[in-house]
């Protein structure tokens, strides 16, 4: 970063990575945030902040990570001012995901969905960018500003969690709903925030 | 072992475990695995709401 000004040619290759990463974008925060709605105005949010740091871009990485920063550091704050409340997103189809071969009832990926939304956010944010994302832990990491050994413990934790739930057909009608458990998940917020995420993993 | 080329000069010098991908974990993936990926990619695939192209035309007046 040379220059504190972009050329026109930088400026428009920006633009259209930007816009390159915008499906991904929305397929991060409808997992972290659950409702469609309330996901698309955090990727709005995001692209409008990326436009505005984009001097802060170095040209050649990865622009699906820088964004993926901005828009978990907005949903984090966004949480905390209780915008968020992992609400559940009644539109996803109720499609069959497995097919036990036993007696049990198939596990749908409505299923899958809300028993992503009762993880606890830095363990979610975790298993959707290296389960789901495709990001290395290393890459996963970076993102999130913490070591990769928590990554690793947090994306083990999170499968524990999703196994549990889904083999034992033990999931949630409602993730937080209640005072206790949404203080919880605001107090990890802060630590998660303040990058102490990593000590309790 | 090639897969240990020093690509990434960090990495030679630490002498720890080497890099680990999400893909070296697929043989040990539970069933429901891929529901995570089909959540997501079903959301990549969606065509691109308009109040996105509006918001990204609208970005070059911003400066």
């Amino acid at each position: 970063m040379s220059d504190a000004k972009r050329t026109a040619a930088e400026k428009a290759d920006f633009k259209r990575e930007l816009t390159e990463v915008v499906p991904h974008l929305r397929a991060f925060a409808r997992g972290l945030c659950g409702r469609a709605d309330m996901a698309d105005d955090l990727v709005q949010e995001t692209l409008l902040k990326a436009w505005a740091a984009q001097e802060r871009f170095q040209p050649g990485t990865s622009m699906r990570a820088w964004t993926f920063v901005i828009l978990r550091n907005a949903y984090l704050t966004d949480m905390r001012r209780n915008r968020f409340r992992g609400e559940y997103d009644e539109t996803v189809a109720e499609r069959v995901l497995t097919a036990p071969a036993g007696q049990e009832e198939p596990i749908h990926l409505s299923d899958m969905h809300r028993a992503l939304l009762t993880l606890p956010p830095e363990r979610r944010e975790a298993l959707l960018l290296v389960g789901a994302g495709g990001f290395s832990y290393e890459e996963a990491a970076t993102i999130c500003g913490c070591a990769v050994g928590t990554i690793k413990s947090r994306v083990g934790r999170a499968r524990a969690a999703l196994n549990s739930m889904l083999s034992e057909g033990n999931i949630p009608q409602r993730s937080i709903d209640d005072h206790g458990a949404h203080r919880a998940i605001l107090e990890e917020l802060d630590e998660v925030a303040a990058g102490q995420g990593g000590s309790r993993a | 072992m090639n897969s240990d080329t020093p690509k990434n000069p960090q990495r030679s010098s630490a002498g720890g475990p080497p890099p680990t991908s999400a893909a070296q974990d697929k043989a040990s993936e539970p069933d429901w695995a891929n529901g995570l990926r089909q959540l997501y990619d079903e959301v990549v695939e969606e065509p691109l709401p308009d109040s996105f192209r509006n918001l990204l035309a609208q970005l070059d007046s911003k400066d």
